[in-house]
């Protein structure tokens, strides 16, 4: 399993625009399970409204991790996605 | 008379006959299904046509009202292709219900999750699951979406209005919104913005169906809607109506022409903003570009140093959003006069002439360092100028481009894009750079001053000192002459001047800045309308500089 911690930097935190576009980033990955924690909560990357449940606000710490085939390229795909878009 | 008081949050008055929209909901029971399969593909064909009138929605409120709108429709896509939106409808079907129920169960479950969170933009997403699960009930029950059957325009009334039914909404119709629910950061209060009509939320249960029909004036900046007005609130609302008739009809005149006197001069209008929501306004009022972009709110704003990453999108978003005209960023322009806890600056008997601005930064590297990275940034999406505050010696302004160098080959080495020729510009405040204008002149692109500064240090008035009255004058002969003496220097170096503190929206003193030449007025959006008139009619081989005699 590959993870790694990242401090929100946009100011709206976690909305839903991001959210949908990293669910879309997160399906590309069929055979990994893409995850994201916050805190005690846990939630897949492919959960659009989970996702947004999860109540990243900027400043906010998360987890994330990718277990499967594909990990490599999609925990490196992740850390592209939230430097960019997060 | 009565008043009905709300929240404004898009403004603008109109009068007009209130006009209740009637939502044909469905009626959804909980029911069994005859054939389970059969509503699985109904629920699914649904789903499917759903998002084709979502996908077309999207692109309608693209051309309407621009990519942010289009944005919303986009996401309720999104919200129908969630595997936990389906697996919960899934669930419900599993159990023998029908579409219908299933649908409504769903959406319940995770608008309630929504609304249950602490913070507002998670709490109005409620809505939008709620008008996504309303769109589905309404394919499935065949219901159609209520319109507005009125041959004149109205003033819309609701209890709360989705977002869907706003953009479906005949707009011909519509002269402004006024709702019982919502809030300022709801899809409605954005949409009426854009569109330009007023908006009034948040009227409760006062905004009743007994008012159908009824004449009314509604009014986005006090967030009123006005019955029955009597004279003297009468004549109040006619003259804000005039008001905006007349605004409206120079700013048709004036979208998009070039701003010159009557003889040919052109002067950039520019608009001064604090933070990147400002925007909208000078969008709205038609500024050709931002003179002062204050990156004070960065600082403010956060309790410890921002990150060069939410800086960048902070200038990114204004350079995006201003589509390649220009932005003028200051750099941070606090002291030991505005809270910054973090800097940890020392308290200071005199901050105004303390450790403030640009001092700070050349004194605090990495600070400065941070922040000049995440402007050269931005600088690759959009025409960004950076203008240093405070100067009062060339060195400083050396020391300012050798930091700018250091970035951009930084910058360069990582492979990170940006616009190598950036303009960098220095505020005129202080007396020191009017004397040493000629040679700063020839290390910068532009000059902008700052009035309020200048006249503070020129005339030995501090700003904060409430006894000062007749003393604080912004008009004196010393200061018109310390702006002359810039404008004479910067054209002489062949770059361009501009005003961008409170005295550019000053029209008493327009002639005067006409005949010194100055290049660029740079004021706050609500000022950009009557200067652009003034200017339009002026002619400015007429002005004089009578008034820079003592």
């Amino acid at each position: 399993m590959k993870r790694f911690t990242y401090v929100i930097q946009d100011p709206l935190g976690i909305h839903a625009r991001p959210a949908g576009l990293l669910v879309k980033a997160a399906k590309e990955f069929a055979d990994t399970t893409i995850t994201l924690t916050k805190e005690d909560k846990t939630v897949k990357g492919t959960q659009l409204m989970k996702l947004m449940g999860l109540g990243v606000k900027t400043g906010d710490s998360v987890t994330v991790t990718a277990e499967g085939a594909s990990e490599d390229a999609a925990i490196a795909a992740m850390e592209q996605f939230f430097k960019n878009n997060l | 008379m009565k008043i009905l008081q709300g929240q404004g949050v898009s403004k603008g008055i109109e009068k007009g006959t209130l006009y209740f929209y009637h939502r044909v909901s469905a009626v959804v029971e909980q029911q069994m299904a005859q054939d389970p399969a059969a509503e699985r593909a109904r629920l699914e064909a649904a789903r499917v046509q759903a998002m084709e009138q979502l996908e077309a929605m999207a692109e309608r409120a693209r051309a309407q009202a621009g990519d942010d709108a289009a944005i919303l429709f986009e996401t309720h896509a999104m919200f129908l292709e969630d595997e936990d939106f389906t697996g919960a409808m899934d669930e419900q079907l599993d159990e023998g219900y029908t579409a219908e129920y299933a649908a409504q169960q769903a959406g319940e479950q995770f608008a309630a999750m929504l609304a249950a969170m602490d913070d507002p933009y998670m709490q109005a997403r409620a809505a939008d699951v709620r008008d996504v699960t309303g769109r589905l009930l309404n394919i499935l029950t065949g219901v159609a979406e209520g319109g507005i059957n009125s041959e004149v325009p109205v003033i819309l009334a609701a209890d709360d209005l989705a977002p869907s039914e706003t953009i479906q909404l005949d707009k011909s119709k519509i002269l402004a919104i006024a709702t019982q629910g919502g809030s300022g950061n709801s899809h409605t209060a954005i949409l009426a913005r854009t569109m330009g009509i007023p908006a009034v939320c948040g009227l409760g249960d006062a905004l009743s169906e007994d008012l159908d029909g009824q004449e009314a004036y509604i009014v986005g900046e006090t967030g009123q809607l006005v019955f029955e007005p009597d004279e003297e609130t009468l004549a109040g609302l006619e003259a804000r109506q005039q008001k905006q008739a007349e605004m409206r009809v120079l700013m048709r005149s004036m979208v998009g022409q070039k701003d010159v006197t009557l003889d040919g001069r052109e002067m950039m209008v520019y608009c001064n903003i604090g933070s990147p929501e400002d925007i909208h306004a000078v969008l709205a009022n038609d500024g050709q570009g931002v003179g002062l972009f204050r990156s004070e709110f960065l600082y403010l704003a956060t309790e410890d140093y921002p990150t060069e990453e939410a800086q960048f999108r902070a200038y990114k978003q204004v350079a995006e959003a201003m589509k390649g005209k220009r932005v003028v960023i200051r750099t941070l322009d606090i002291g030991a006069d505005k809270q910054v806890d973090y800097f940890h600056l020392n308290k200071e008997e005199n901050p105004a002439m303390g450790v403030r601005a640009i001092r700070i930064c050349l004194n605090r590297p990495e600070v400065f360092r941070t922040q000049l990275r995440a402007l050269y940034r931005a600088s690759a999406y959009g025409k960004v100028a950076i203008m240093f505050p405070m100067i009062t010696s060339v060195w400083e302004v050396e020391e300012c481009r050798r930091a700018c160098r250091e970035v951009m080959d930084e910058l360069t080495a990582e492979g990170i894009p940006f616009n190598p020729d950036t303009e960098l510009g220095i505020m005129i405040e202080t007396p020191a750079a009017v004397f040493m204008a000629e040679e700063l002149a020839e290390l910068v692109d532009f000059f902008s001053v700052g009035t309020n500064d200048l006249t503070q240090y020129t005339l030995a008035c501090d700003r904060q000192c409430s006894g000062l009255g007749r003393f604080f004058d912004p008009h004196h002969p010393a200061v018109l002459r310390a702006l002359k003496a810039a404008a004479d220097a910067a054209h002489r170096a062949g770059i361009w001047i501009g005003i961008c503190g409170e005295l550019g929206a000053d029209l008493e003193l327009l002639p005067t800045f006409l005949a010194m030449g100055i290049d660029e007025l740079s004021v706050s959006p609500s000022a950009v309308l009557p200067l652009r008139s003034a200017i339009r009619k002026s002619t400015a081989a007429a002005c004089t500089l009578d008034l820079l005699k003592g």
